[in-house]
């Protein structure tokens, strides 16, 4: 699969099929048995570790929950890479981070540690945070996990305007189709670690696939089995057939 | 056929065991190797002596005075009978300075501040942070693991040093102020008998070995512990379990090495 | 937590630790009387150094005035040889005599040191002629028993 520029990407599948380990082998943070992945023209498995930090400069990603440095107030979080990345002096350092913040928001929680946000909140600043060097590719690994629905459209309208406004291009990992249907310029659907279908948002919705059919409208029994694979149920029962 | 299932678990326990040792040792490595970081930034390893350090100053400090009460008053029965009270300074500070000083403040310092790095940083990894930081380019074992490395090397002396301070203080007020020991050969016994070199460096020597060995313990339980709450968990018991045995079995190799034989 | 706060606590910390290490440096051991004052070097051979150990303390007049830095046996006498570092401030007369004593009937053993009247002082390197060696406690018994037996003998 390929991600062009500016686009906005969404990888979805049932829980399981790939999609994270997707999202680290984009990252370099695995080594693929199998294939490659290129990113702006290389090669993440074949280069070493300063070539690896090197695109993971341009780089960023949104985890699950966040993954806020919890040792450090949401400032420091923001912080944090332009201190390690750049000699940028505090005081421009302090402008940019307000910047990002107002972007999300939250500026006024900056003196706030992570343990006294909410999570919709907590999410927002991790946003902030991963967007804090501009990079070309940022990655969300489920962003809309366990979000109420007001933080839900916020979280995925700021997820659209971002891509936007950098520029970048970013993947999203989901399994919320309503919301990602909604801001996204592509989807690609895994199963099993494969991909079975891709589209635009309005070819997914039009989809006659047997899987993005009872994905889309979530039905309960389908090519995604109700049933774990076992063995005879009456055997199980132990009763005689 | 159970004996040839029990080799097997005995090859499988040991492939495990030698497995991990490698990991640590690698793990070891590294946090020395990406030390140079820390030390440019000597900020990073004040905020973790803040936490090893004076966190643990509280309990190190009343458990020194304590056992040095307790040394005052079981030295002062014991070298009664043989009508030596005025040895009771020499018995209190030999045994803080060479013994009870470097491994008690250990102990303590494993389960006050190890078990808190093993948490730590295990939950770092539950909650992805690690992985996090590990995408933004930055080093976690530079980062993260390296001054708090650092940060129990260079506390766990200063530790050792207050609770041996604080227990002969213990013995003396015990042995002088309370029982009535004369204060002149109380101190002046001490001083003829603890030896600079021989005693206290030698104690100093051996709380220095035992920071290195229990800050690497905990942060590589923790930064190897299964990113679940079950796992840290087990991970901060393991840390304290491992930790305190390694500090008795050094100590017995250590004082072997430093006092047995000699003279 | 500010970083000032951060620092003034972990400066006290450092502070509080190294004072520990100073005090039981100086107070509880013997570094105060360590290298302080510069030493020189004498020697002197004894039949017998009994318990004698390195270390062990040199008085004159009961003050302390050096250690024993080496116990050696000299193969070409058979006799113990002692190294004694003496403080720089103490100068004794080259008669003086060295003798090994017992703080109290069994303690310590040191090295006492008696001055004589000779007007030249000892100079470093240089050895004591004079000595007496330990009294063993073992022959002390073993004389007062023979000479118990002799006189019941008679």
């Amino acid at each position: 699969m390929t991600f062009h520029r500016g686009k906005l990407i969404a990888i979805m599948g049932s829980s399981g099929c790939g999609k994270t380990t997707l999202l680290r082998h984009i990252g370099g943070a695995l080594k693929p048995t199998k294939g490659s992945v290129k990113v702006d023209g290389k090669i993440m498995h074949e280069l070493d570790q300063d070539g690896l930090y090197e695109m993971r400069r341009k780089m960023g990603m949104l985890f699950q929950f966040g993954a806020l440095f919890t040792d450090m107030s949401v400032y420091d979080n923001v912080a944090f890479q332009m201190r390690e990345h750049t000699d940028l002096p505090e005081e421009l350092i302090h402008d940019l981070v307000m910047m990002k913040l107002h972007a999300v928001g939250l500026r006024g929680t900056h003196n706030l540690m992570p343990s006294e946000l909410s999570g919709g909140m907590a999410r927002r600043v991790a946003l902030a945070r991963t967007v804090a060097l501009d990079p070309m590719l940022i990655m969300y690994d489920e962003p809309f996990a366990g979000l109420d629905p007001i933080s839900l459209t916020v979280v995925g309208d700021l997820i659209r305007r971002l891509n936007d406004a950098l520029g970048a291009t970013s993947v999203i990992v989901t399994h919320d189709v309503q919301e990602s249907l909604k801001i996204v310029d592509y989807v690609y659907f895994m199963a099993g670690g494969v991909i079975v279908a891709e589209g635009t948002p309005d070819e997914i919705r039009a989809s006659d696939k047997e899987f993005v059919h009872q994905f889309v409208h979530g039905e309960i029994d389908g090519p995604v089995p109700f049933h774990y694979p076992g063995g005879d149920y009456r055997q199980d029962l132990n009763l005689r057939a | 056929m159970p004996v040839a299932k029990t080799i097997q678990v005995i090859g499988h326990r040991t492939i495990n065991a030698v497995w991990r040792i490698g990991m640590a040792t690698r793990f070891f490595a590294l946090t020395l190797v990406y030390s140079g970081n820390g030390f440019r930034r000597f900020r990073l390893i004040t905020k973790e002596l803040f936490s090893t350090g004076v966190m643990s100053l509280i309990i190190i400090i009343v458990a020194g005075l304590f056992v040095g009460m307790v040394l005052g008053l079981q030295g002062y029965e014991t070298l009664k009978r043989y009508g030596s009270e005025s040895a009771l300074g020499v018995m209190v500070a030999l045994g803080l300075v060479r013994e009870l000083g470097p491994v008690v403040a250990a102990l303590l310092f494993a389960s006050r501040a190890g078990s808190a790095m093993t948490a730590e940083i295990g939950l770092m990894k539950a909650t992805e942070q690690i992985d996090a930081m590990e995408l933004m380019a930055i080093n976690p074992i530079a980062r993260i693991i390296a001054p708090r490395f650092w940060a129990g090397v260079i506390s766990m002396p200063l530790l050792a040093a207050m609770f041996s301070a604080a227990g002969i203080f213990g013995g003396y007020f015990v042995g002088v102020v309370q029982i009535g020991v004369d204060e002149g050969s109380f101190w002046s016994q001490m001083q003829a008998a603890v030896d600079f070199k021989h005693d206290i460096l030698n104690g100093v020597l051996k709380s220095f070995v035992f920071g290195v060995v229990v800050t690497a313990i905990a942060l590589f339980e923790g930064y190897d512990a299964p990113p679940t709450a079950e796992g840290v968990s087990r991970a901060t018991t393991r840390t304290v379990v491992t930790s305190s045995l390694a500090i008795l079995m050094l100590d017995f190799v250590l004082t072997a090495m430093m006092f047995g034989g000699s003279e | 937590m500010e970083r000032s706060k951060l620092d003034l606590w972990v400066g006290m910390f450092v502070v509080a630790g190294i004072a520990a290490l100073v005090m039981l440096a100086m107070k509880v051991g013997n570094l105060s009387t360590y290298n302080v004052s510069e030493t020189y070097q004498v020697q002197a051979f004894f039949s017998n150094v009994g318990g004698l150990k390195p270390k062990a303390s040199i008085r004159s007049a009961g003050v302390l005035v050096g250690r024993v830095t080496g116990i050696s046996l000299d193969t070409e006498r058979y006799e113990a040889k002692v190294t004694m570092s003496l403080d720089k401030r103490y100068q004794f007369p080259r008669d003086t005599i060295a003798n090994i004593q017992t703080a109290g009937l069994l303690g310590e053993q040191y090295i006492g040191l008696a001055p004589g009247g000779d007007s030249e002082m000892l100079k470093a390197g240089e050895q004591i002629k004079k000595t007496q060696s330990a009294m063993v406690l073992e022959d002390l018994i073993g004389k007062f028993i023979y000479s118990k037996a002799d006189a019941t003998a008679q």
